[in-house]
């Protein structure tokens, strides 16, 4: 494998990390929370959709990319409002939007299979982006994957070192105490629940709009799902999710590349390959989890009713 | 009793008429509870007299439906515990309001205003170290809260009350969780805070603790004021009595029997805690019929191992247990029921009971699978109906009804009710841990004299408790566990406070200067 080859897969692990990340990093909020949406996929879907018709339509790709975050974020309202207000099961409620997701998305989506529409192509930075070997590596993405790299740093900052972020934590380990103490619950539920739903939605839009422009029916292939999987894998941590999502995009561009160096696997054992990742990084993470005692937010899944004993 | 002449000025709280409803219960009837500044003021009553509801209406949780509140002559209307904290009122609760998985810092600016955006902690740290080294509280500002041990986790609820300006600080039964050497550290905590002008009010119904600590105490009985007195006039007899409704005996008759045949022998026992370490090192005795064998030690040194392993939960490494002759060291536990071995497990809600289930459900938990509970797959409702009836009247569980859920139990009622379950199947062998912790005085008598019955009916008892009162007062003999082994064996009448106590720190019999020797 030559080092051209190299810096493709290194490159395109980034490019296809970048949409995960936004996932992740969401459904991290959520779950600090307490809350676990298991509608992340039906969410990008939506997101993926209404971004690029929106885009289309405004002839603008930030507009899409608003649009989309928007049908995103108002998707997961459908779950908070279920879950926090109505105290229903957040297993079968997530799951729920996820089936209304990609059919909703399939739905209102027919008519643009295929369309050309508006994309975020990679920006060239004069000089730097004519770098050998950096130049490719580092400065030759589009605007979303750098905002989904900047986010990173931006949510651990905040869940860490900022009061809202000590009371999300505080609110999905023990919403009894938040309670006490003055944090409101159920604000804080519906705020990060929406906040996940956003970032699912940006998701979906940085996939219609740059990954792989334009739309196609289920376009998000399972990334709503390994996004769940990796907010295990990254322990709750923003960072761990951004090393999680290189990771898988990194074997989903090892599954373009090998064909191109001349290995010849049955195409259907290399879609497996991010899959089988994910089950295999579940498995190790869980492993490590147990030695090290982390554990999801001790309140994860569980609806909040005040005064329960 | 003796309304304290109390100055206008030096009043910090006053509670006046308060009633508070609950479905059902009126738990505040009309309460009228003042409390000096710079006092340490206890609040004595049995478990549901209303003291901590009458509290949580003062900490701002609950609203009181008649009533008035003032604080330093001021007139209150508390809408929240954050309008009481504002007010200066904080609350330390029997279950800690800690999040275990952030720090003791975290814990202690959670919920504040400031900072706006980004925590400053070293700020904030500072402040707490300041706090800890002015009233004394030892406290490690950057732990979490899950490394701590309880006594610790008590002095963050201080200081986090401490923190956010308390001049009142309220602590419901604060030493029903810590060891002896704690509770004298929180003692000298609180006396140094009433001595800087805080006023302590202190929830309680040991005695012996009101009687050491406060300066005044309020009694309430069934949600009314009974009295109030200067503690240093009256005696603990007094107070239990105005407690109660009646005078309480502290001295048991415990009456003379002879032990019987050899139920129990435990032979060589070793087992493992759940951290893989050694718990239990070799442990022999034995227990007859008719007998209490009471095992003292501080807690964690391998008592409740050593419980798990004779019930069956606990698997032996090595070692012999022997029920009546037969060997049941592999057996399981429903073989273990079966041949006659009752429980009274350490933690009653987690291991004693399923909260979610109704009294009569809880009560057939161990016979379920036999006539004429059940004939088959089918459980004969009606029978289970009948015998809970019964049993809920002979042990005088106070509940509304068998169909209500255990957890909304008491713990001196759930006692009762785990109680009447292991009862009544007339064992041979009862393993008692804890029998008495947390209950109120009723209910720790009422307690002991069931165990005392099933002495006299022909069971063995194994008491395994911390509390050495109750082991000296109830036991025939009394084994002493240190780091999973017996360090002596002592017959009641002759037990000495200083020997057993010697013991229970890690001394030997043999190696300790007594002239007796000990009859096996």
């Amino acid at each position: 494998m030559n080092t051209a080859v190299l810096i493709t897969i290194l490159a395109t692990s980034v490019a296809a990390g970048a949409p995960v990340i936004y996932a992740t990093v969401g459904e991290i909020f959520a779950e600090r929370s307490g809350i676990l949406n298991l509608g992340v996929e039906g969410m990008m879907l939506m997101g993926a959709v209404t971004g690029f018709i929106v885009a289309v339509k405004t002839g603008n790709p930030w507009a899409g990319v608003m649009a989309g975050m928007l049908a995103g974020g108002l998707l997961s309202l459908i779950h908070a409002f279920l879950t926090i207000t109505l105290h229903a099961d957040q297993v079968v409620s997530g799951l729920a939007l996820t089936i209304f997701g990609a059919g909703l998305s399939s739905f209102v989506g027919q008519n643009y299979v295929g369309v050309q529409g508006p994309q975020f192509a990679p920006i060239h930075i004069p000089v730097l982006t004519d770098l050998p070997v950096l130049g490719p590596l580092l400065f030759n993405y589009d605007v979303l994957v750098y905002l989904s790299i900047l986010l990173v740093p931006l949510a651990a900052y905040f869940i860490h070192h900022t009061r809202p972020g000590l009371h999300l934590r505080a609110v999905g380990e023990d919403p009894t105490t938040a309670d006490v103490m003055g944090v409101s619950v159920a604000r804080t539920r519906y705020i990060y629940t929406f906040v996940g739903g956003l970032l699912a939605g940006l998701g979906g839009a940085a996939l219609s709009l740059a990954y792989t422009p334009g739309w196609t029916e289920g376009m998000s292939g399972g990334r709503g799902w390994i996004a769940i999987a990796l907010v295990i894998f990254a322990f709750w941590e923003p960072w761990r999710a951004m090393v999680g999502a290189y990771l898988f995009g990194g074997v989903q561009a090892l599954q373009f590349n090998l064909q191109a160096v001349g290995i010849t696997i049955p195409t259907y054992y290399l879609n497996m390959l991010p899959y089988l990742f994910t089950i295999l990084v579940l498995v190790f993470a869980t492993g490590e989890r147990m030695k090290r005692h982390l554990g999801a937010p001790a309140a994860l899944g569980i609806p909040y009713i005040r005064g329960e004993r | 009793m003796t309304e304290s002449n109390v100055q206008q000025s030096d009043i910090a709280v006053e509670m006046r008429d308060i009633v508070k409803r609950f479905p059902g219960v009126i738990a505040n009837d009309h309460v009228t509870f003042i409390a000096k500044r710079g006092e340490i003021h206890a609040l004595l009553g049995e478990n549901g007299a209303g003291k901590s509801t009458l509290m949580n209406v003062l900490a701002g949780l609950y609203a009181p439906e008649e009533g008035e509140i003032f604080i330093n002559g001021r007139k209150m209307t508390f809408h929240s515990p954050r309008d009481a904290i504002e007010a200066g009122v904080g609350m330390v609760h029997q279950h800690f309001r800690l999040v275990p998985t952030l720090t003791v810092v975290e814990n202690v600016v959670l919920g504040l205003d400031e900072p706006r955006f980004k925590l400053n902690l070293e700020e904030a740290t500072q402040k707490i170290e300041a706090l800890a080294e002015q009233y004394g509280l030892k406290i490690t500002p950057d732990a979490f809260i899950w490394q701590l041990s309880v006594g610790e986790q008590q002095r963050v609820e201080i200081i986090k009350a401490l923190y956010r300006g308390a001049q009142i600080l309220i602590l419901d039964e604060p030493t029903a969780v810590l060891t002896p050497q704690e509770t004298v550290e929180l003692f000298s905590t609180l006396r140094s805070m009433a001595a800087k002008g805080h006023t302590i009010i202190f929830i309680s119904h040991k005695l012996d603790e009101v009687t050491a600590i406060s300066d005044r105490v309020t009694v309430l009985r069934a949600g009314k004021v009974v009295a109030v007195v200067e503690a240093k006039d009256v005696t603990k007899e007094k107070l239990a009595e105005l407690m109660v409704g009646r005078p309480v005996i502290f001295r048991l008759e415990k009456p003379e029997v002879a032990p019987g045949q050899e139920v129990l022998r435990a032979e060589d026992l070793h087992a493992l805690n759940n951290k893989g370490l050694p718990a239990l090192k070799g442990v022999s005795f034995t227990v007859r019929a008719h007998e209490i064998v009471g095992v003292a030690g501080v807690s964690g040194n391998g008592q409740a191992e050593l419980s798990e392993a004779l019930y069956g939960l606990r698997p032996l490494q090595k070692g012999k247990i022997y029920l009546n002759g037969q060997n049941i060291t592999k057996a399981p536990t429903r073989e273990i029921i079966r041949q006659g071995v009752a429980q009274v497990p350490e933690d009653r809600h987690k291991e004693g009971s399923i909260g979610d289930m109704d009294l009569a459900e809880n009560l057939i938990l161990k016979n379920y699978r036999q006539p004429p509970i059940s004939r088959g797959p089918v459980i004969s409702w009606k029978y289970v109906f009948d015998f809970a009836k019964t049993l809920i009247r002979r042990f005088d569980v106070k509940a509304p009804g068998i169909h209500t859920r255990a957890r909304l139990l008491s713990g001196g009622n759930l006692q009762k009710l785990i109680l009447a379950r292991e009862l009544s199947s007339d064992p041979a062998l009862i393993i008692a841990m804890h029998p008495t912790q947390g209950l109120d005085v009723g209910a720790t008598e009422s307690v002991r004299e069931l165990l005392l019955q099933e002495r006299s009916k022909g069971a063995a008892i194994l008491l395994i408790s911390e509390d050495l009162d109750e082991v000296m007062q109830l036991s025939d003999r009394i084994l002493v566990i240190y780091e999973g082994e017996i360090m002596g064996e002592v017959p009641a009448d002759r037990a000495d406070r200083n020997e057993i106590g010697l013991m229970m720190a890690g001394a030997r019999q043999e190696t300790l200067n007594h002239h007796e020797t000990v009859a096996a």
